[in-house]
Parts: C-alpha cells; structure tokens; sequence
C-alpha cells in the first residue's frame, strides 16, 4: 500500500468524491488559487474548475449559511474552515440551521453538508488559534462529529462523511497534517460511528482521537517498556460514539485514561466517564481517569504550551494511576 | 422596464381572494391563540399581506421563498394546505412538520416553501445557498427571501448580499418593512433610514415599494424576477408596510412604543381594503362579490380548524424520529 500524508489522504477523498459525484462542490477562503490554506485542496481548482471550488470572502457565517441552504435542495457541499477557531463565527448557522432542520421540518430538509477544517493546537499558536472544539459540536443532536487519527481513517472518514444525508463535523488535526500511513488508492470507506482498536494490550484501556492517539500510543511504548500493556481505543467518530468496544475493553482491563485535548470542564472525558460508570460499573477497579488540555486559555510560550497540552509522560502517569503505582 | 403581464379579472380577483383568505386565516390564528389551542410565540402578519401576496404572484410554481417566523400567510400563499398549516399550529401529527416546528417553523418541500425561520436574518445566507444550488444546476429558478427591516442590522444581512452581488445569484431579498422590530422603531435601530440604499454597499439592484398596495409589490417584484431570471442577478426590495396587531400574540397592539392614533390611522391604508375598493371603481367586482369571496375563504378557514381538531398529535415515538436521516441509534442515546 502506498505511504502518503494524511492531506493527501484528505485531497484524495475530495477528488475522488468530486470525480463521482457532480454535486459535490468544496467552498471556503483560500481553497481555490491558494491552493488551501494548508494544502489540503491542492490541485482541485485545476481540475473541477472555479464552479466547483470556490474561494469565498471571509464570511464565516455567510458562506456556511450558503452550504446549509445548497444541501437543502440536493448538492452535498464540502466546506472548508480555515480552522475550526473561526466556526464560532458560523455557530448559528451549524446548530440552529444545520443540525435542526431535519428534525423542525418534520423530516423535509435533509442537510448532507460536511464542514471540515484543522482543529487543535499546533506550535504557538496562543490562545485564539489553539483550540479543540470537538465537545461543543457533539453536544449537538443533528450533528455528526468525526475526529480522524491516521491517514487511512481522515480518507475513509471523509468518503463517509461525504456520502452521508446528514451535517458532519470534520474535525482534522492541525499537526497531523504531515504524518504518513499506508493509504490504499481508490475508493474505500470507513462507516461513521465504529471505533478502531489502534493497539491491542490487558492492563489498562486508554481512548483517545486525532492527535491524542499518537500521545498514548508514545506513552503505551514507554509504558511497555515496564512492562505495562495498554489497550488504546480510537473511538473515530464522537457522535454517534461507538460505545460497544470500549465497554468491552474495559471490561477486560478494568481501568481506563481518556486522553483529550481539549478542556476537561464539559469534556467528550466526562460523557466517555458516565458510559463506563454506567455499563461497566462492577468491572472498575479504580475510577476512570482523565488526562486533558490545562483549564486555561493557550498560552504563546512554548514550555507553558506545553504545561497546557496531554504529552505522553502525563498519559504514563495517568495509566499508573490507574494501576496504584503511584 | 419588464412590467408584468396585464391582470385578467379573474387573476385581480384571485390576488385578492388569496389577501383575504391570510386574512380571515390569521383572524383565527388569534381566536385559537387565545383558546389556548395554538401555544408558544405566534406572530401574525396582518397588515402585510400585500407583502406575500404580490411578490408571490410573480413566481412558477417550482421557485422557492424563505421567510421569518411571520409566516402563515407565506406559506398558504405559496401552495401549503391551510389544513396542514393550522395543524402544525396546533401542535398535531398532520401538520406540515408533524407538529415539531409550530407556527414559527412552516416548511412545505412540495411547495417550495424552505421555512419558517427564527432567529432573526439567519434564513438569508440560506435563501442565498439555494440561489446558489439554483446557478450551480443550471436551473431557472428564483429564491424569494423575506425578512424584516430590523433583519438588516444582523451580519447574515450583509455576508449575503455581498455573495450574491458578486456571484451573480438570482435571490430576490423582500424587506417586510413594518417599522418596527419588536417595540423598536427603525429610526431607533438602522443609521439609514431608507433600507433599499443598503444594497449601494453591494452594488445590488434596489427598489422601494408601498408595501400596502399589492400590485405595485407585484411590479417591483416582477422586474426583480426578470433580472434574475434572465441575468441572474439579485435584488434588495424594501417594502413599506405596517402591521396591525402586536409583533406576537402576547403582545398588545400598541404598548409603549407606538400609540393607539399611529395604529388606527395606518388601518386607514388597509392593504385588503384598498385593493377591493381599486377593483371596485374598475367594475371588477362588487361588493356582493366580495361577500362571496369572504364567505369561500371563511369556509376554507373552518374546514382548516375542524381539520387541525380533530388531527392527532404526534406519537410518543416521533420524539426521536428526524433527528437524522437514519433511525437515531443507540449509540445516541445515553440514557439506560
Ligand atoms: C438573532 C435574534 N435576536 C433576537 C431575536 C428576538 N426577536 C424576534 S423577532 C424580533 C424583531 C424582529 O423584527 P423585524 O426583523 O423587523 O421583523 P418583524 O417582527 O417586524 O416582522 C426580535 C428582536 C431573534 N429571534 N433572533
Ligand atoms: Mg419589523
């Protein structure tokens, strides 16, 4: 299987969905001439023409208003945010048009519209472009909210997010964006709302998406090191969660670390928390445990950065925790 | 200037049958208001109704509107059954959205009526997407998107024009200007005062028309569907109206921000009036014919009540019907 980036994952999703489907179309700043303000489109003006990628003002909530009201008669539009920072701007737009219009129609209006963009911390960013907004949109009944890990995962992911009749939230990770994996060509596709084992163990199951994934998996080499083996669930979507296999893991390893980062107060953490408090109750032998984004905004300086941020030797300490080794 | 095909008599008296049958129909709204059958906010539009009526006579059947949620008469105007209509008002199964959207939510996809929509200037960067879909397929037709002049003053507003100018869309924007958002006046809310000299910023087509005569909206309106049409191009019309009652049922009529004298002397402009009296000096009809008139809209009125009656309200089992496409799975569904 070829090795490519996960955005040429991602640009191979758009393409081929574009190829398929004439009333897929990609809109948002920069996708067009720019190439994508992180490459992810690149190539696609050239191919599809400006009446399928079209680059618009910065006009968040007007341009995502324009995509509900397209998907509204028929087209299935992809469009991209900047970063998923600038979509409070479209927060109207996404909750109070995208994720209740099948519902406050009586079932008429069907928005198949995915809004995909970077989400995350990448390098110094501060505080308004370092952020993990995941929780807020899964909040939302109506709305589908995908987070993927690997390159396989954001093509496949993609693929079904753009196939699907409902609004998806497509959160990409700003820093992923260059890290490699084995893509088949053509077309295949993961289903929305079904988790990936992303490696198998006994002692301790840790759920972690996007980023965070490679965070426990760096911290599951460590802690096998000593002898420790670690479960790690990448639920995939958020919403619908797949929450049969981390019930299952944790029925058999009887601990969990959720690693999120974003903000623990009203995190995916504590809704992953309940579930297993509820399903899984008599098989816990320590309480779940979170590890997450510090409870501030992000700070610009690298060593508070990282303060802020899930890194693998908070994760070991977490999955020791767990295990009273502490 | 394109100007609209001469009225035959017997489309001047369907313009006004149509004015009388919103009217009688939102009359009825207010007597179920308060029988308590109709609940949560219900605005009514009378007053405007030359608004909807005129504009909407310009249209094919397979155009679209998106409105406020002002938005009973739109939607009967445009096709949707006054049955259906007044059973999502009360909340029950046979209603146009099975009773989850009321009063302020009326959609009717096979009238192409894209909604009822509630917060305020939101519904026009969708009415813009439509005209968007509308130019991407290579369709003829046209989106016609009301709102109220204190829509304006929002973002959405502004974001929408600005695509449509340059990209050319054919979206027709109707501001219902009835001078006041809520209890407050527009010389209190916009900087301008003339609501058409917005779109100078897009250098959008504008117009202002009297909002109370319904065939100079007709006229105004129709040129704005010819350049869209034809050039697909987007408009801003302003049209001056005044509406009679409160700006929802649980408001009075006048309250603290306009007086009683202000009310009274703008019902002197009746739109319904008005139009009978013009079709009256032209020996269109007469006033036994206006009788007859009111008397089929009444009957169509009463059939709507009986219907939404004696409808069932929707089963427990629809609450989590719609949430999406698909049935909503478990996997949603946190409770044990
Ligand atoms: C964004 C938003 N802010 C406030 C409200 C509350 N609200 C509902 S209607 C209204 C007045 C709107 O006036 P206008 O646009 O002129 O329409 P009209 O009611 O006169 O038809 C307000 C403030 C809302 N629904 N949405
Ligand atoms: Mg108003």
């Amino acid at each position: 299987m070829p090795l490519i980036t996960y955005r040429d994952a991602l640009n191979q999703a758009l393409r081929e969905e574009m190829q398929r489907d004439p009333k897929v179309f990609l809109l948002g700043e920069e996708v067009g001439v720019y190439q994508g303000a992180y490459k992810v489109s690149r190539g696609l003006l050239q191919e599809f023409g400006d009446r399928r990628v079209i680059d618009t003002p910065i006009t968040e909530e007007g341009f995502t208003g324009v995509g509900i009201g397209a998907a509204m008669v028929g087209l299935r539009p992809v469009i991209e945010m900047m970063t998923w920072n600038f979509s409070m701007l479209a927060m109207d737009q996404i909750i109070n048009s995208a994720a209740k219009m099948l519902y406050m129609s009586g079932g008429q209006f069907r928005i198949p519209i995915v809004l995909r963009g970077p989400g995350g911390a990448a390098h110094q960013l501060a505080a308004q472009h370092s952020q993990s907004l995941e929780s807020w949109y899964a909040h939302v009944p109506g709305l589908k909210v995908v987070a993927p890990s690997t390159p396989y995962d954001a093509k496949g992911l993609l693929k079904a997010a753009i196939r699907d009749d409902d609004p998806v939230i497509f959160f990409e990770g700003e820093t992923l964006y260059g890290s490699k994996g084995e893509v088949p060509d053509g077309d295949y596709v993961v289903p929305i709302g079904v988790a990936d084992v992303k490696r198998e163990g006994t002692d301790v199951t840790i759920v972690a998406w996007s980023k965070m994934v490679s965070v426990a998996l760096k911290a599951a080499d460590t802690l096998a090191a000593e002898g420790i083996s670690c479960e790690i669930i990448d639920p995939r979507t958020l919403r619908p969660l797949d929450q049969a296999p981390i019930i299952a893991s944790v029925q058999k390893t009887n601990r969990c670390v959720v690693v999120e980062e974003g903000w623990e107060y009203s995190g995916i953490g504590a809704q992953l928390a309940c579930l297993i408090h509820r399903d899984a109750f008599g098989d816990l032998d320590a309480p779940v445990t979170r590890v997450t984004g510090a409870d501030v905004p992000m700070p610009y300086a690298k060593n508070l950065e990282h303060l802020a941020t899930p890194s693998p030797a908070r994760v070991v300490e977490a999955v020791k925790h767990v295990l009273y080794m502490d | 200037m394109d100007r609209p095909a001469t009225l035959s008599k017997d489309a001047h008296v369907e313009l006004l049958r149509k004015m009388l049958l919103g009217r009688r129909f939102e009359e009825r709204c207010a007597e179920m208001y308060a029988l308590q059958k109709i609940g949560g906010f219900c605005h009514l539009a009378i007053g405007q109704e030359a608004v909807s009526v005129g504009a909407m006579s310009t249209l094919e059947p397979d155009d679209y509107i998106f409105c406020s949620y002002r938005d009973h008469v739109h939607a009967i105007v445009k096709g949707s059954d006054p049955g259906r209509v007044m059973a999502e008002l009360f909340g029950r199964d046979t209603g146009l959205s099975h009773g989850k959207g009321g009063s302020m939510h009326l959609f009717d996809a096979d009238h192409g009526m894209l909604g009822g929509h509630a917060i305020v200037g939101a519904h026009i960067p969708l009415a813009t997407g439509v005209a968007f879909a509308a130019k991407y397929e290579s369709r003829p037709q046209v989106v016609l998107c009301f709102f109220g002049e204190a829509a304006v003053n929002i973002g959405a507003f502004h974001e929408s024009l600005n695509m449509a100018a340059l990209w050319k869309l054919p979206c027709i924007y109707i501001v219902e200007n009835n001078r006041y958002g809520m209890g407050t006046s527009i010389e209190r809310a916009s900087a301008i005062y003339d609501v058409a000299q917005r779109a100078c910023a897009y250098d959008m087509a504008s117009e202002t028309v009297d909002g109370m005569d319904v065939l100079a909206v007709r006229e105004s309106v129709s040129r704005a569907v010819t350049l869209a049409r034809r050039e697909s191009k987007p408009t801003l019309i302003e049209a001056r109206c005044y509406r009679f009652m409160g700006h929802s049922m649980s408001d009075p009529v006048h309250g603290h921000y306009r007086t009683k004298e202000e009310v009274e002397e703008q019902k002197l402009k009746d739109p319904v009036r008005r139009y009978f009296q013009q079709l009256s000096s032209q020996g269109i009809i007469d006033q036994a014919g206006l009788e007859q008139l009111n008397a089929e809209v009444r009957t169509i009125v009463d059939t709507a009540v009986e219907f939404a009656d004696a409808s069932p309200e929707p089963p427990a089992s629809a609450l989590y019907e719609d949430v999406y496409s698909e049935p909503y799975g478990p996997y949603t569904r946190s409770q044990p």
